[in-house]
């Protein structure tokens, strides 16, 4: 398989990509790594009339952690997997990382292109709602900040404007000791996700100050599950209070049957996720000396 | 366009479409085929090469991206006719049957070892999880990675002793 031609640019800075882009619009593609972009190339899904490859882009890839947590967008999924500073309240990022495709793909694709690339079992939109994450983006007109429960907004629809470039992910920092998991059923290394659930919580005392919760590939995007964040928030997170969440998830939760499993399966996979990633993430927050 | 890259430490360079793989760069123009297509669909592992020392999958990647970096494919692991250590522990623990998956095998196997000298069976097996062998033949292909890892140790306890057997020297 080959992709249908297009022009290809590889410019030298973020100025001059965004030049590009607000030149060629719609009709250009960004990529980054390329991970999620070639195969639809490949398969003709995409045929863009110009690729402009961002992924040696100067400046857009490391993490920095400063109380705040900021991920450039050209950060490999690898170096998230093997971070020295994505420990204590941010060990869902490696987590995460440790489950994205495979480790081949994980040398080359980037939690930014993963991100604007919003397959609805992607994993890193997960973690970013789980996290109130904000979302850089640029365009020649200047930068805004997108958070992330506004960005997703279907199957590879995201409210990223066609001449905008994703640039760096920011997390606030994390006000109580905090602790998060990311749990994913897979068939195999490489397969799309049949359930995966990002879960971030942080505590003030024995209480929850606040929980996020994502759900991966149990819908057109990645889910939000509001209802059991709120049935969290402000209590103490006893079995019956995780019981009662893990069960409101699995409600927010909208998968189809497919090959993975039935419907009932996939909602019943996030129920004992969203437990098991609540207790595993409040076990690390109690540990966390932030 | 003009693309110019290091492929197994020699510089080659061509005049190729933007929408051109790197596998087809690699096996078409410069008649490299030790680098196989297996699924095309960056499942399986069989266009593996190096990337700057790293593993990536051929098959997805234009070849336009990797612009004046540094390629390694299966062609560049011997040293004239000097097997490298995992060319050698893939001989000695029959870590083979059909032979399609090799050359990827052995260079996510050459890239652990220079990350990870000393890696577990689990190591071994996370690391080589993207690659597929339909042949089922994991077991062999994990001593394999094991063998060179022993043989590079002692080749490092013991210099110069040789790190490699010689190509049909049984």
């Amino acid at each position: 398989m080959f992709p249908a031609a297009f022009d290809y640019r590889s410019p030298a800075s973020l100025e001059e990509a965004l030049g590009l882009l607000t030149e060629h619009g719609d009709s250009a593609k960004v990529m980054a790594g390329g991970q999620s972009l070639i195969p639809l190339l490949k398969l003709r899904f995409a045929q863009p009339g110009l690729v402009i490859d961002i992924g040696r882009l100067p400046g857009l890839s490391g993490v920095t952690r400063n109380g705040s947590l900021t991920i450039g967008a050209l950060t490999r999924h690898v170096d998230i997997e093997r971070s020295k500073d994505l420990g204590g309240a941010w060990t869902i990022f490696p987590e995460a990382a440790h489950w994205i495709a495979d480790p081949l793909v994980r040398n080359q694709g980037t939690i930014g292109g993963s991100i604007c690339h919003a397959d609805p079992a992607g994993d890193w939109g997960s973690v970013m709602l789980a996290l109130e994450a904000d979302l850089v983006v640029r365009s020649a007109q200047g930068e805004r900040v997108i958070h992330a429960s506004d960005f997703f907004q279907g199957p590879f629809t995201t409210t990223l404007r066609s001449d905008e470039i994703l640039t760096e992910i920011r997390v606030g920092a994390p006000s109580k000791r905090a602790g998060g998991a990311y749990n994913k059923l897979e068939r195999k290394v490489g397969d799309f996700a049949t359930v995966a659930v990002a879960v971030q919580v942080e505590l003030d005392g024995d209480k929850v100050s606040r929980a996020g919760i994502g759900l991966t590939s149990v819908g057109s995007k990645n889910i939000k599950a509001v209802a059991a964040e709120k049935a969290l928030a402000g209590r103490e997170p006893t079995d019956a209070v995780i019981a009662e969440a893990a069960r409101l998830a699995a409600g927010a939760a909208e998968p189809k049957a497919d090959v993975r499993g039935s419907a009932e399966f996939k909602k019943d996979v996030v129920r004992v996720f969203v437990q098991r990633g609540l207790k595993t993430a409040l076990a690390r927050a109690r540990e966390a000396r932030a | 366009m003009k693309v110019a890259m290091n492929v197994n430490g020699v510089a080659r360079s061509g005049d190729i479409e933007p929408r051109v793989l790197l596998v087809d760069f690699l096996r078409t123009n410069l008649r490299q085929t030790g680098t196989h297509v297996g699924c095309d669909t960056t499942s399986c592992g069989a266009c593996t090469v190096l990337l700057d020392g790293e593993p990536v999958k051929s098959c997805t990647l234009l070849a336009v991206q990797v612009q004046g970096r540094d390629i390694m494919t299966v062609e560049g692991l011997a040293q004239g006719a000097t097997l490298s250590p995992i060319q050698a522990g893939f001989h000695e623990e029959h870590g083979l049957q059909c032979g399609f998956c090799t050359p990827g095998m052995m260079l996510v196997g050459t890239a652990l070892l220079e990350r990870n000298p000393d890696p577990s069976e689990e190591e071994i097996r996370w690391a080589i999880s993207g690659n597929i062998c339909r042949c089922t033949g994991y077991m062999n292909i994990v001593k394999s990675i094991q063998h060179a890892a022993r043989a590079r140790a002692e080749a490092q306890a013991t210099p110069p002793a040789h790190a490699g057997a010689a190509v049909g020297g049984e």
